[in-house]
């Protein structure tokens, strides 16, 4: 053979043989390769300091020593891809990627991730015209370098339930795909004769260009019904004043304090590199965590307050034990998750939440008040005589037809067939965020954009294009033709829109805390505070795109099956 | 088994002219550094300490202070082991219950550790030693009259489950070589008679004294001492 054996030349020292180590099945999304491994331990570590899953560790000794679970058990956390990033020699590697794309051929691309509310900075690799993988990015401010397993892997349903041509219901009920032409010229048609009795209500993954454009041709046509899939209360300050609907510390900011209050949120699954951070500051910073809200696992102790609302009031008057830490705290973060506030008495707890951060007197940077959201996007809905409704990638089984006037023409945007579009009298296929450049805002209130990683697939097109095209054809043309323009619209709105990678301070807690005491909103002690993701399994398949994804069905699977099992 | 057979294979297809596929054998530890549920070894099989030993666990954890409890485990490993004759899984699930700790922390600990059994192991476990100073008093001839005498290879157990045989490096006992170890006790200054002795009383039911076999008492010179017989003397005449 011109290049040598093909056989290796290896022998050890005794002869006897080359070591060898069986691979472990630790889960869906990681492979592992056990023989290339060298017993760094970065993995073990990774699992049990900042993971807070301790299910990895060595076992045997000398040259037998092996880095595995020692008992066949899927390594339950909800940050597991990042073990993937630190192993030095590829003994873990992503089970979905593997073997499908070279380095060399993949195109990458720095964008945002929207599956979650904080924004992590990913990179997206591409080949061909699709999404191949997703890896972080590092931004100390916001991912550090880590990135959530969702975000991560749920790339593939990008691919799966697109939305690829207009669509519009015909007289036996059945979605018909049509042309741009003839869908747009029908959707503008009953636009037209709705008049100002419209309304949209925009879903988790809207981006802020189609925000301001569906809210511009909505005020156009006289109608000021655009609301968002999740409500937040418009007591009191409601969301006029940023400070009371932001995470107004920082994600950074967590790490410093010493006492955290979490207010009806699992930061753990709705947020897992918060939850990262608070466990960061737990082990390096003496941090306690108490919790009002049910019982979960966030991976580190914390002192369980009950859920009953009224505990927020108690402490605030003074006559709960808790209250005497909460004093005494040096730096106290009251962390209150979004779901919170879109309990009916939502601005009540706001309220006590507003009154009980500014009872403590920390330095005068810090910022106690903290909304962490679920999603990328957040902004109520008005119920009305509605005759046209657009629903903007909303999902959430918020709206149910049988709540609608009979004859109300239902228009879905977005890039998913999920429940929106099941819904739907038509269907505008638009982008989802790997194939448009947008602005998000995360839970902080940073903008971010995303970048074009591959183009919309078949018709689709981006979100606020459509919107514009619409508009031209319904006869109130908005005043924008590119992004330049839009994003000059963006800034007239809100100027911190555009200010991409930078977090706007919010401002105005006294005032939002005066405000917020003219509510005349009761906490409602009859309904505890709960949480809706609390499980592992709840964590992965939470919005359209990941509900589309098979590998978040997988992971869903596996956790059910380790629940099973003894281990 | 296996490598006799293919040799065999590969030798036919050597004289038969055609290339065989080689490969290098997989090098592998005596013991498993894996789990493998068994019938006898399985997170079903109940595991609690006796009323005796929760007393002596409590002890033992009693020595550690706060925050450092799980220096316990080592000794609560053992507590174990000692009650059930070898170390189950659910022994190890228990040990960790009790410390509080992560299960993936004893099972560190547990495979790290020979001396922890994870395998059923028989109720006398012999460990002959066959480092340099055994063997050159004759440890290979000690080995071979257990062998015979129990009708156990080295690393099996008897399928009555009485006996299991190890051979192990050096368990500091040089001076009194040949030796073993059943269970916690040393039998030493060997020989094959004397070997067959000990275990013949054994099976019988009897507990044979523990130490060297010669008459001596200890690790002092057979017959009479050599050496450091007058008084000694006093400082700055030695």
């Amino acid at each position: 053979m011109a290049f040598g054996s093909d056989r290796s030349r290896f022998t050890d020292i005794d002869f006897s043989g080359k070591r060898a180590v069986e691979d472990k099945d630790i889960g869906p999304l990681v492979k592992t390769i056990m023989t290339r491994c060298i017993h760094c331990t970065r993995c073990i570590r990774f699992a049990s300091e900042v993971a807070g899953v301790d299910d990895l560790g060595t076992t045997g000794r000398g040259n037998d020593m092996q880095v595995g679970t020692y008992v066949e058990k899927m390594f339950m956390s909800e940050l597991s891809g990042n073990i993937i990033d630190l192993c030095p020699v590829g003994a873990l590697t992503s089970k979905p990627y593997s073997f499908t794309a070279r380095p060399w051929e993949i195109r990458k691309i720095d964008s945002i991730d929207v599956l979650d509310a904080i924004g992590s900075n990913i990179i997206v690799s591409t080949r061909t015209g699709e999404v191949m993988r997703i890896v972080p990015r590092v931004n100390e401010e916001i991912n550090e370098e880590w990135l959530a397993d969702k975000s991560r892997f749920a790339y593939d349903g990008l691919k799966r339930q697109r939305l690829v041509t207009p669509m519009i219901r015909d007289c036996n009920g059945e979605l018909k795909p049509v042309d741009w032409e003839a869908a747009l010229l029908t959707v503008a048609k009953v636009v037209k004769g709705a008049g100002s009795s419209i309304g949209a209500i925009a879903g988790g993954l809207a981006d802020a260009e189609v925000l301001v454009a569906v809210k511009d041709l909505l005020n156009k046509l006289g109608s000021e019904a655009l609301c968002t899939e999740h409500t937040f209360p418009l007591d009191g300050s409601g969301t006029d004043l940023r400070s009371s609907y932001l995470l107004n510390n920082k994600i950074v900011g967590a790490e410093e304090a010493d006492l955290i209050l979490l207010v009806g949120t699992n930061p753990r699954f709705e947020a897992p590199l918060l939850n990262s951070r608070l466990r960061k500051a737990w082990v390096h910073n003496e941090l306690n965590v108490a919790v009002i809200g049910p019982k979960v696992d966030l991976r580190y102790p914390y002192e369980h307050l009950g859920d009953n609302p009224e505990i927020l009031q108690n402490i605030l008057c003074e006559e709960h034990v808790f209250s005497n830490k909460w004093k005494s705290a040096k730096k106290p973060l009251l962390i209150i998750g979004s779901d919170t506030l879109e309990r009916p008495d939502g601005a009540a707890i706001l309220a006590a939440a507003q009154s009980l951060a500014a009872k403590t007197c920390p330095e005068k940077s810090w910022k106690v008040l903290n909304i962490l959201h679920k999603i990328a996007s957040q902004t109520k809905f008005g119920e009305g005589n509605l005759k046209v409704l657009l629903l903007l990638g909303a999902d959430d089984c918020s709206i149910n037809k049988s709540d609608l006037p009979k004859d109300c023409f239902v228009i879905y945007q977005g890039h998913h067939g999920d429940y929106g579009a099941s819904i739907a009298d038509a269907i505008l296929p638009g982008a989802a965020y790997t194939e448009k450049q947008a602005t998000y805002v995360n839970t902080e209130g940073r903008a971010q954009e995303t970048l074009v990683a591959v183009s919309p697939p078949g018709r689709a097109r981006e979100d606020w294009k459509i919107i514009r095209a619409l508009s031209e054809i319904v006869g109130t043309k908005l005043p924008y033709d590119n992004l330049n323009e839009i994003r000059d619209r963006l800034d007239q709105v809100a100027p911190h829109l555009t200010k991409y990678g930078y977090a706007e301070e919010a401002n105005y807690f006294k005032q939002a805390e005066q405000l917020a005491k003219k509510t005349q909103a009761k906490l409602d002690s009859s309904a505890p505070i709960d949480v809706k993701i609390k499980e592992l399994q709840d964590y992965f398949m939470t919005d359209s795109i990941s509900r589309a994804s098979p590998t978040m069905a997988k992971c869903v699977q596996a956790v059910l099956k380790q629940k099973q099992s003894k281990y | 088994m296996f490598p006799t057979i293919r040799a065999a294979v590969n030798g036919l297809r050597h004289s038969l002219g055609l290339r065989t596929l080689q490969t290098s054998t997989a090098l592998q530890h005596e013991s498993l550094f894996n789990h493998r549920d068994t019938p006898e070894d399985n997170p079903d099989v109940p595991f609690e300490f006796t009323p005796e030993n929760k007393k002596r666990a409590e002890a033992i954890l009693a020595i550690y202070p706060e925050g450092h409890k799980r220096a316990a485990m080592i000794p609560l490993l053992d507590l174990a082991q000692r009650q059930y004759g070898w170390l189950p899984i659910s022994a190890m699930h228990k040990v960790a219950e009790i410390l509080n700790l992560p299960r993936m922390r004893v099972y560190e600990v547990a495979t790290f550790y020979t001396m922890f059994m994870r395998k059923p192991t028989g109720k006398y476990h012999v460990q002959i030693c066959t480092t340099t100073p055994c063997w050159l008093r004759g440890s290979d001839e000690i080995l071979d009259a257990i062998k015979k005498n129990l009708k156990v290879e080295v690393g099996e157990t008897t399928s009555d489950g009485m006996w299991m045989l190890s051979e192990v490096e050096c368990l500091g006992a040089c001076v009194n070589a040949p030796m073993v170890q059943i269970n916690d006790d040393y039998y030493e200054d060997l020989t094959v008679d004397s070997t067959n002795e000990i275990l013949n009383d054994l099976k019988a039911g009897k507990r044979p004294a523990p130490g060297p076999r010669s008459g001596r008492y200890a690790a002092e010179p057979i017959g009479e001492p050599t050496s450091l017989k007058g008084d000694p003397p006093g400082p700055g005449f030695g």
